[in-house]
């Protein structure tokens, strides 16, 4: 590796730790991310002389802290007392005793404040995401606009916005209490949860260009478990981002439109992600405490088990859908479940199950694609057709708009001699 | 004799290479092991999954189940390689080889007092 590769990955892998402790000391994000970068640039500057420090975080965090201390005074046309004097020079030989005191006391509340500062409820979710990658995770406002399909101008407001609000928050800066420390974990999930959905609903031309958001929520949800390493959802979600990623490269075909789950070619599953996940959800279910993405994540975890799509065991997510429901009721999942039900005990019962969810999904496209499915698998294909049109015209995306005409495609030939195929399920 | 080079790095410093830059280290450290293999003096090598999907068994009376590797370090094991060595000379010319493959971190040198190499798992 070039001495800038590692020193890239050495200030990436720093970053959340650095930048929160130095919110912490400046109580300031623009401070704060101020002074990381100009540490970051003497580290470009002293790291290919000295070699890494042992503690890059640790040495980030006290020439940061210098650096912007001498700033401050010089901003104030202050003369430095000659004893307050530190020079860069100086720093390497302080660098052990500094990283003694900056130890893990505050490590864990720092990172978390700093990722809980960019899911404030007062931001909406894309300004959310948008914050918390370009400051914890350290992206470019280009490489962020790039990931959302606008205009780098167009990304740089929404992050200054999103920080005018954080500033105006007030966000505490005391070690959170265990209540508090709970809610700002489940806010930070949730939005971990959002970067990923960002990548992972991405398709077609998009889907390559927004796939780093699916990496870089997995690489957050491992530093937030690093942090929690005993918290089952966090295990749970993990686990799920790591099971729904690991069919990324079978999930588009070469067109770029969408394989489903049953017409994937699984030799394209990544193992090694699909073993991490199976790993952490084994691991959260010895605690005991369901919640929602331990159960999501136990529902891809029986996806990925299959090794054919035969295999699925579509009882079992029928009944972990049901315990879902029961967490977080939603018409959403129920539809998830009616898919389940429909291969357990048919689509006509299906098709029931989904029928007063009509009123409240009238305008999702996956309601009518599914509706659709569900009737053409029972020979109702003039109905279905309703339902496949509806679909096509709620399609967020040109591949879902493919997808469902390929049902149409197969539907009129199969409407060609005769309208009353009856299914045999 | 046979040496255990126990790998330790920062784990999110190597989970924050690329994919190419994962892949190219790899790749270094292959031609390292094929050197060694042709030369019969390969054992068993093994890189471990992230230490957050660890848990570590405390042989406490009873036993407790703790999430996490058993030590938290700042450097954490995330590998290990098992090679036939004459003395520790020669264990370190190999452990250097591997580190001008994949710089950082550190190597623990372990002579191996019993191996016994089981079925042949994949």
């Amino acid at each position: 590796m070039t001495d800038t590769a590692w020193i890239d990955a050495a200030l990436t892998s720093a970053r959340p730790q650095a930048v929160g402790a130095l919110l912490r000391y400046f109580r300031n994000l623009d401070t704060a991310e101020e002074a990381f970068q100009n540490a970051c640039l003497r580290a470009l500057k002293s790291w290919p002389q000295h070699g890494p420090p042992r503690d890059p975080a640790g040495w980030l965090i006290m020439v940061g802290r210098n650096v912007a201390i001498d700033d401050i005074r010089r901003n104030r046309k202050q003369q430095p007392l000659p004893d307050d004097d530190q020079s860069i020079s100086d720093l390497d030989d302080a660098e052990d005793a500094i990283a003694e005191r900056l130890d893990g006391s505050h490590y864990r509340d720092d990172i978390l404040r700093l990722l809980f500062i960019c899911c404030h409820p007062d931001l909406p979710a894309t300004q959310q995401i948008a914050l918390a990658l370009r400051i914890v995770s350290g992206l470019t406002v280009k490489q962020i606009a790039r990931a959302f399909l606008v205009s780098e101008a167009a990304m740089e407001q929404r992050i200054t916005r999103a920080k005018a609000r954080v500033a105006e928050a007030n966000v505490p800066f005391e070690t959170p209490g265990a209540v508090e420390r709970s809610e700002r974990l489940t806010a930070v999930t949730a939005m971990i949860y959002l970067i990923f959905n960002e990548g992972y609903s991405a398709s077609g031309d998009t889907a390559e260009i927004r796939a780093p958001l699916c990496e870089e929520a997995i690489r957050l949800a491992r530093l937030l478990l690093r942090l929690f390493q005993s918290e089952p959802e966090i295990m749970g979600l993990m686990a799920l981002l790591l099971l729904q990623h690991a069919r990324a490269d079978a999930r588009f075909d070469a067109e770029g439109a969408l394989i489903l789950l049953d017409d994937q070619d699984r030799s394209r599953w990544n193992q090694k992600m699909i073993a991490e996940g199976l790993a952490l959800i084994d691991k959260a279910m010895r605690h005991r405490r369901s919640g929602p993405y331990q159960v999501q994540a136990a529902i891809a975890a029986l996806h990925a088990r299959a090794e054919k799509p035969e295999d699925t065991d579509w009882k079992q997510i029928d009944l972990l859908y049901g315990a879902l429901e029961l967490m977080q009721p939603s018409p959403v999942v129920t539809l998830n479940r009616a898919v389940a039900v429909s291969k357990v005990r048919g689509p006509e019962v299906a098709l029931e199950m989904i029928a007063p969810l009509a009123p409240r999904l009238s305008s999702y496209f996956h309601f009518f694609g599914v509706r659709g499915a569900f009737l053409m698998q029972l020979g109702r294909n003039d109905e279905a057709r309703v339902a496949f049109d509806r679909a096509i015209a709620l399609a967020n995306t040109s591949a879902e708009a493919a997808h469902i005409r390929m049902h149409l495609d197969r539907l009129m030939r199969d409407s060609q001699p005769r309208d009353t195929k009856i299914s045999k399920k | 004799m046979l040496y255990a080079i126990l790998c330790y790095h920062d784990e999110d410093f190597v989970g924050s290479w690329t994919k190419e830059q994962d892949a190219a280290v790899m790749k270094k450290l292959a031609v390292v092991q094929d050197k060694l293999t042709k030369q019969g003096r390969l054992g068993p090598v093994a890189r471990l999954l992230p230490t957050t999907s660890a848990a570590t068994l405390r042989k406490d009376d009873p036993p407790v189940v703790l999430d996490g590797p058993y030590a938290e370090t700042k450097e954490q094991l995330l590998g290990f390689y098992l090679v036939d060595c004459k003395n520790l000379d020669e264990a370190l010319d190999v452990a250097r080889d591997l580190g001008a493959a994949n710089p950082g971190g550190a190597y623990e040198i372990r002579p191996v007092g019993m191996f016994a190499p089981g079925s042949t798992v994949t």
